[in-house]
């Protein structure tokens, strides 16, 4: 037999109600379904064969699809590093990954041991099954947020979105706002200095075990979509714009590579993870609204600078698309994107204070996520109540 | 010319041990069972005491509601058992098989309602709403029949039909007699007898299963509004009527298809309704060193049973599949599991085109959740009902939210597909039987 599984048939015992160890069974329940398919069969009265597909399954390809991003950020956070350092000539590609990857290993630790940790809490308290729904947030978190955040407050902010975003609406797939992005509003509404502050935020400036370089003095760096709010096109040449696409500027970690992005994008539209209305329909909102607003003379940015700079193009292809927040019916989907597109780029243009308007665009729409879709059932509703007065 | 309807959502799930197309005979002594329960919605009153001598035709119990719709024995012998369980539940009423089956005569000149209830036919008859046996009060805008069956390892019928095209026309003719009869045709079918078949309104539905259900056709062809009744009958119970009119006797033959990947020689089998499972899969079984799922009907609809079972009233086929608790698969969500089935392109089926067949197991391969990823349902439930948010609507009791978004139009049939590929693994057919219940327990 295999040792895994006679591991688990082992400790089972002692899990089950009335064992020694029976707080732990939402977690080894947890992890035996992890390494195991459960062998539950189908109950008398419901179809006897089920396709392969499970949430485990759909939810895990979407961190396979942050991979490019994440690892990419991980070489970003070494190439700011260097670059703040002016060391850039004595870095190697592999001195600035690992760097970067001690850099974000805390931060990623951080937001799973505490979101994860009050699932499986809840999950053992209610007697229910772990679900997966964080592994995703747990991993986006450290990823929107800027490299130099302390520890401290990430944990607040995660332990607060997980609680008061998702538990207590009824865990995964009953949340009404996306989890990874309650927590950085909460981070940006609670610690606005550690999130934008005085653009020292975006570099990690201190060597780590040896890696990496000190920088000499306090470097400040704007993400290129900070410096446009602030200093107008000015400084816009088109290094700019193909750094932004390459992703070696400043920003939160996953957000700044729009290659990286677009490999994810592919795989799960490949594997049809993500909804392709959404994805779709937020860049063609955000490049509407971006060529108006350069019609109406609002702003020097071209339309589709708006897709390269900032938390665009991660926005659309991870955040948007939880298929939990966002609208439920096909055509609603169409406008849900549409209208996170139009909001973030009106956010970005319109609002003097803050550059970025991803953020709070989507978090809007999953407000109205649930409008869209009522209105798009209601019509089915009042077609099938026409038919019945009709005869 | 023939209306022709297409339909795009849908999945056909391509499964091992199709039934040949050849038919055998099965040894029939022994004990039938009719079993109340497969007459969902049915309050059965037993009219027999064990030991009561039957003829084929005579009956067994009657609707407590309406007495003169009879539930009637399949074969002629001696009552062995009313089976009786929890609070004198009646779970069935079993028939010692004679040598020599005798049948009782009926008079096929009187009125052909009254013959049908007489004879046990109508307790075939379903009416939806609610997809309950029917009540004979009602006046139904009209009588669906579906003649093909889409799901895997189904019954062809164009085959079962071979020889029998006679009392099927009868059948429908009869009928139409009762109400405007629907015939639903598949595209793929050819025979003359259903495409050209009289006294009835033929539809061609071109599409995947679950295209062949019954309810699929009437919310494309009629739906039902609120207040609206509509029969349904199977397409072999067609042909029993035929039979009836023809000869006088019932006769509940029918042709299933004993399929599946456990099965040693998929085919059809002429079987009677009630008829002990074993004397049909008596060592037609594989014996592969694994437990193995006896369905009692179709892999999608299905209900588990043992050898022991009794052939269905309303099934038309017997699926055997692997149970598959002995798995013990490592690390599934994340393996490539080529042999494995999916609709989502997160697994490489779809690259594998429509001829592999899958012998898939009984596993449920997942934890139930929320309902998390959308559209799921949409994708494979081709009526224009929300079908997610109807099950919404059930799961939280909302009656009138569940009339708005059509619960009248539905069966938990037609959820099976979209139960195979919800990743949330919920059991929708039951939460839609069960919404039913209510429903129609509220409404009365």
């Amino acid at each position: 037999m295999n040792p895994i599984r006679k591991f688990f048939d082992n400790i089972k015992p002692h899990v089950e109600e009335g064992g020694k160890f029976h707080a732990f069974r939402s977690l080894v329940d947890g992890f035996e379904t992890f390494a195991f398919v459960p062998n539950t069969t189908s109950r008398v009265g419901s179809v006897n064969i089920h396709d392969a597909v499970d949430s485990k399954r759909l939810i895990s390809f979407v961190i396979v699809a942050l991979l490019p991003a994440l690892l990419f950020g991980m070489y970003n956070v070494g190439y700011q590093n260097a670059l703040a350092a002016g060391q850039l000539g004595e870095a190697t590609f592999w001195g600035m990954f690992w760097y970067g990857f001690l850099a974000l290993l805390p931060k990623i630790i951080v937001s799973y041991v505490v979101g994860l940790g009050i699932e499986f809490t809840v999950a053992q308290w209610k007697g229910e099954e772990i679900q997966e729904g964080f592994l995703v947030s747990g991993i986006i978190i450290p990823m929107i947020v800027p490299i130099t955040i302390p520890l401290w407050m990430l944990a607040i902010a995660v332990a607060f979105s997980v609680i008061l975003a998702k538990e207590i609406f009824g865990g995964t797939g009953m949340n009404i706002f996306n989890p990874a992005l309650v927590t950085r509003a909460f981070l940006f509404f609670s610690y606005p200095s550690a999130m934008t502050g005085d653009s020292t935020v975006w570099v990690s400036q201190q060597s780590i075990l040896g890696l990496g370089f000190t920088a000499p003095e306090a470097y400040t760096a704007a993400t290129p979509l900070g410096e446009a709010a602030t200093e107008g096109f000015a400084g816009f040449d088109c290094q700019t714009i193909t750094n932004a696409i390459t992703g070696l500027i400043p920003g939160s970690v996953g957000e700044t590579s729009v290659i990286a992005i677009a490999l994810g994008a592919l795989f799960l539209l490949w594997t049809g993870v993500a909804s392709w209305k959404i994805m779709c329909s937020v860049f063609v909102g955000g490049g509407l609204m971006g060529w108006l607003m350069q019609a109406l003379g609002l702003t020097e940015i071209e339309w589709w600078h708006h897709f390269v700079l900032g938390g665009f193009a991660f926005g659309a292809v991870f955040m948007a698309t939880d298929p939990v927040t966002a609208a439920r019916t096909e055509t609603g989907k169409y406008f849900y994107g549409l209208l996170i597109g139009v909001v973030a780029v009106m956010v970005r243009v319109l609002n003097p204070g803050y550059p970025e308007g991803m953020m709070l665009a989507i978090l809007l729409m999953n407000l109205f996520a649930p409008l869209i879709d009522y209105c798009v059932v209601e019509r089915n509703i009042s077609m099938r109540a026409k038919r019945a007065t009709k005869k | 010319m023939t209306k022709v309807i297409k339909l795009r959502k849908g999945l056909d799930v391509n499964l091992k041990g199709k039934p040949a197309e050849e038919i055998a005979q099965v040894k029939c002594p022994g004990e039938y069972a009719l079993v109340p329960d497969d007459f969902t919605g049915l309050k059965p009153k037993v009219v027999v005491k064990e030991g009561d001598k039957v003829l084929v035709g005579d009956a067994l119990f009657v609707d407590k509601l309406h007495p003169e719709v009879k539930f009637t024995s399949p074969v002629s012998g001696v009552v062995s058992l009313v089976e009786r369980g929890d609070r004198r539940k009646l779970l069935s009423v079993r028939v010692k098989c004679d040598e020599k089956q005798e049948a009782r005569e009926f008079d096929t000149k009187q009125d052909l309602l009254a013959l049908l209830m007489e004879s046990g036919l109508f307790g075939y008859f379903r009416s939806r709403p609610y997809d309950v046996v029917a009540n004979p009060e009602d006046k139904p805008k009209a009588i669906f029949v579906s003649a093909f069956n889409s799901m895997p390892l189904s019954q062809n019928f164009e085959f079962v039909l071979k020889g029998q095209e006679e009392e099927f026309q009868t059948g429908l003719t009869a009928l139409s007699k009762l109400a405007k009869v629907h015939l639903g045709v598949s595209a793929k079918q050819t025979a003359k007898a259903l495409l050209e078949a009289k006294d009835c309104e033929v539809t061609v539905f071109d599409g995947p299963a679950p295209a062949g259900n019954v309810g699929v056709q009437i919310n494309h062809v009629s739906p039902i509004n609120k207040g609206e009744v509509v029969w349904t009958l199977g397409a072999d119970e067609v042909i029993f009527v035929g039979r009836l009119l023809k000869t006088g006797k019932l006769d509940l033959t029918r042709t299933i298809a004993l399929a599946g990947s456990e099965v040693v020689q998929p085919k059809y089998y002429k079987m009677l309704v009630g008829q002990k499972l074993s004397t049909l899969l008596d060592g037609q079984i594989e014996d592969n060193g694994y437990n193995v799922r006896i369905i009692n009907g179709n892999v999608m609809t299905g209900l588990k049973t043992t050898e022991e079972g009794f052939l269905g009233a309303h099934k038309t086929e017997v699926n055997v599949i692997p149970e598959g608790d002995h798995a013990d698969e490592m690390l599934g969500w994340i393996m490539p599991r080529f042999n494995e089935f999916s609709a989502s392109r997160s697994y490489c089926s779809w690259l594998f085109g429509r001829k592999k067949e899958y012998k898939l197991d009984a596993r449920i391969k997942g934890g139930e959740r929320h309902m998390i990823f959308s559209g799921e349902y949409d994708r494979v439930f081709p009526m224009d009902i929300y079908a997610g948010y109807l099950v919404k609507a059930i799961i939280t009791g909302d009656i009138d939210r569940q009339e708005q978004l059509g619960i009248y139009e539905v069966a938990p049939e037609d959820f099976a597909i979209a139960e195979f590929v919800d990743s949330s693994k919920l059991e929708l057919q039951r939460i839609v039987r069960e919404g039913l219940d209510v429903l129609r327990k509220e409404n009365e």
